[in-house]
């Protein structure tokens, strides 16, 4: 890696003394020798293990639950069903009175994706817990489902989620979170070309190197110690209350040593259930996902569709922008429409334009409810705009990499959501990449700044 | 059938944060008798070294070196709130506060040596090697293990701080979608050269060259690990990683690490890093959150290097060979 220290020189004291120092990490010597506690190195005696039944159906209604032949397979201590949740449909994003409360923590009459939690199994042994849960009876009613988006927008698609009523968040915008900026119509009308492609991604999952878990203690005074892995604790903590109707006073969270996140560990799903069972057995409890769990049961990124529509000058110019995207929730929201609406404020990428029209919707389908990973409602957007931007080049006969300088922003360049552009710095990236890369542009983008002339 | 060549560019920048749900983080910072100071916090280290930036800001505030600073963290019965680690905002949120938090601290010092030393407070100054001088007269000096000392023991001063970083939260207007939905942005260009291999599909990724802008490198080594983790993911992104293959079909989903297809440690490029430092107004020392924005730009990058090489758009991910030869049978009837 190297420090470019000539850009910016200007705006930027270079004297400090502890940060700007590649001093080594505390806690690596810890990480390489195997001594960092994780949170399942805790383990208490008698502590039981948490194992999920789950959905083998991506759309069903749950006609009867029997847990008769497990609760008598040997080791078997507790069973769990949606009566037993206190408050059993919730939605994480309620802390910040994003509604309504659509997911349930055991399924309750109804599973809408395939690997719902269902009943859950609390015994001595994995092994024991693993074998009673394969012994719950559950008789389902298999129900149409939708996997597509576009199939799941459709009038007379099967309904995903009753707490919804419809296969799209309903924002207080409407079907989609909007961004209007100047005319685009009349951006299109003017351009001398027209170029309208559509994008699409595929769901990936984080790969933490640590599987998501957490280990539940009774301190013994009617309070409980989860020790997790949550990226967030009192975002935890606090939707835990709510699940649980239990005070916060009650809850203790210990956490914060973590073998990656990317986003897979904001969900709030393990804590609830098994604090619940530490409560009602008052006995420890560890829920962990295995590996097939972590990539098959825990959100992935949300597969994406992005359809862009632009007017271009023959000089260059974007002079219009539509951008329609679609945010694959699956079956509940989770982080979802915060990322469909994050889309929207970055649309449509660092690039002036005065012309933008944005839509994002945040859809429900039968699968996997997916949620925020690295780069949450943003990676598969700059995939769209930068391969768009490649074309549009193409297109006019235009080098791509001169192109993107005519179109970047600069400081003082308003934005389509109406911020004033602050720190822009991407005209200076674009030219220490024209150098590293060998990629020649001409004199007069190496001579561009991002400075507001003047200022 | 051959080997082809191509490259490609991309250009992208990435908010900071999340003002659309209102953005929170505290920090408490106080001195211990030995003259040591720890920093509580909620936030979450998830690998990156969270802990290890926070102990540098804390320290690089106070005046004394980062190895005098300890970093208490994620327990909710000790550590003040924070909103969680994600958003690309543990740094700059969490590191606004503690900079609070040790400047209110720092402050409290300063008036115990005062004392000590008999002078004003605002005639010392700190030497980063644990030691308080008085500004002009460096023989004149105290180190803070007497300042903590004298602070516990003697005049009964508690050397502590309270500090706090909220961005409120951002209401989108809903004709116009009027909002301020982060606060800062980093930057990044990067240009990739793949070679793809028409008859087969396969895709290799010859060299990456990103550029960054995140403000300022805190601590440049965790910049570096970061930024070339986070590269290495966006090329495996690309072109490799999908739950599903067949989307929207749910079936083929990979379970584990043999049927969830990643690059290896041979499928991963020359990596190239440059890192610019345009301080951000509101960030901790000018830094910006390089978090997530680090993994984004070879995509696309990737994608246009592609085509370069060998005339097809791919333009849904992953770019898998099969996707490829494909695109370039539908290419060779027409």
């Amino acid at each position: 890696m190297e420090l470019r220290k000539s850009y910016f020189a200007d705006v930027r004291k270079d004297d400090l003394h502890e940060i700007g120092q590649p001093r080594p990490r505390s806690d690596s010597p810890g990480h390489v020798t195997g001594k960092t506690a994780f949170f399942a190195d805790r383990n208490f005696p008698g502590m039981l293990h948490l194992k999920m039944v789950r959905s083998p159906h991506h759309h069903a209604r749950i006609r009867s639950i029997d847990t008769s032949e497990a609760e008598k397979h040997p080791g078997v201590v507790k069973i769990l069903t949606a009566k037993d949740v206190p408050h059993n449909v919730y939605t994480i994003l309620i802390l910040i009175q994003v509604g309504p409360e659509d997911e349930t923590v055991l399924a309750d009459g109804k599973v809408r994706w395939k690997g719902e939690a269902v009943v859950a199994v609390l015994a001595e042994t994995e092994r024991a817990a693993q074998e009673a849960a394969a012994k719950v009876k559950v008789d389902y009613e298999v129900l149409p489902a939708v996997f597509d988006m576009e199939e799941a927008l459709k009038p007379g698609a099967p309904l995903v989620n009753e707490y919804h009523g419809q296969n799209y968040y309903l924002y207080d915008s409407g079907e989609c979170r909007k961004v209007r900026f100047g005319d685009v119509e009349a951006g299109f009308t003017g351009a001398d070309h027209v170029l309208e492609q559509s994008y699409q991604s595929s769901p990936i999952e984080h790969a933490p190197t640590e599987t998501t878990g957490c280990v539940v203690a009774p301190e013994g005074n009617d309070r409980f110690t989860c020790y997790t892995n949550t990226q967030a604790m009192f975002f935890t903590l606090d939707n835990t209350s709510i699940i649980l109707q239990m005070p916060g006073s009650k809850l203790h969270f210990v956490g914060g040593t973590v073998g990656g996140g990317f986003g897979g560990k904001v969900d709030v799903i393990v804590e609830p259930i098994a604090i619940l069972g530490a409560k009602l057995t008052g006995r420890p409890v560890c829920f962990i996902y295995s590996r097939e769990e972590e990539m098959q049961i825990s959100s992935p990124r949300a597969a994406e569709k992005v359809v862009i529509k632009d007017g271009v000058m023959k000089d260059g110019r974007i002079v219009a922008r539509k951008v329609t995207g679609y945010t694959d929730a699956g079956a509940y929201s989770r982080h979802s429409p915060y990322g469909a609406q994050k889309g929207a404020g970055h649309y449509p990428g660092p690039y002036t334009i005065p012309n933008v029209w944005i839509d994002t919707y945040c859809v429900y389908t039968n699968r996997t409810p997916s949620s925020a990973m690295r780069g949450f409602g943003v990676t598969i957007g700059d995939f769209a705009l930068e391969v768009q931007m490649d074309k549009l080049a193409r297109l006019i006969g235009m080098d791509p990499l001169e192109f993107r300088f005519i179109n970047a922003y600069r400081d003082g360049d308003m934005k389509a959501h109406r911020q004033p552009t602050e720190g822009a710095a991407l005209i200076e990236c674009m030219q220490e990449a024209s150098r590293a890369a060998n990629w020649p542009v001409a004199e007069k983008y190496m001579a561009m700044s991002s400075y507001v002339k003047g200022a | 059938m051959a080997i082809r060549r191509g490259r490609g560019v991309a250009a992208i920048n990435y908010p900071t944060g999340m003002n659309l749900g209102g953005d929170p983080t505290q920090a408490l910072v106080h001195s211990t008798p030995t003259g040591n100071f720890m920093v509580t916090l909620s936030s979450v280290d998830l690998g990156q070294g969270m802990k290890q930036i926070m102990a540098q800001i804390c320290a690089e505030t106070i005046g004394v070196p980062t190895d005098r600073v300890v970093v208490d963290t994620a327990d909710t019965d000790t550590g003040p709130h924070c909103m969680g680690t994600f958003a690309s905002r543990g740094t700059h949120r969490a590191g606004n506060a503690v900079i609070q938090a040790a400047r209110e601290a720092r402050q409290v010092m300063l008036e115990v040596a005062a004392e000590e030393l008999e002078v004003n407070a605002s005639d010392l100054e700190t030497d980063g090697q644990g030691n308080i001088l008085v500004k002009g007269a460096p023989q004149k000096s105290i180190s803070m293990f007497d300042v903590a000392l004298s602070a516990h023991f003697k005049r009964g001063r508690s050397i502590s701080g309270r500090g706090m970083f909220l961005i409120p939260r951002s209401y989108p207007e809903k004709e116009t979608g009027a909002m301020k939905p982060s606060t800062c942005y980093a930057h990044a260009c990067t240009v990739a050269e793949v070679e793809v291999d028409d008859e087969t599909g396969e895709v290799t990724v010859l060299t990456v060259k990103n550029v960054f802008e995140i403000g300022r490198a805190l601590n440049p080594k965790m910049v570096e690990q970061q930024l070339v983790g986070g590269s290495w993911m966006g090329i495996s992104h690309a072109l490799y990683e999908t739950t599903e293959p067949y989307y929207p079909n749910r079936d083929h989903g990979g379970t584990d690490f043999n049927q969830y297809l990643m690059p290896g440690p041979g499928d991963l490029a020359e990596t190239e890093i440059i890192v610019l430092e345009r301080p951000s107004a509101d960030g901790p020392y000018g830094a910006k959150g390089p978090g997530e924005m680090c993994a984004n730009p070879q995509i696309p990058a990737v994608a246009n290097a592609v085509f370069d090489a060998v005339g097809v758009r791919i333009d849904t991910l992953p770019i898998t060979p099969e996707r490829i030869l494909r695109a370039l049978k539908a290419q060779a009837a027409n």
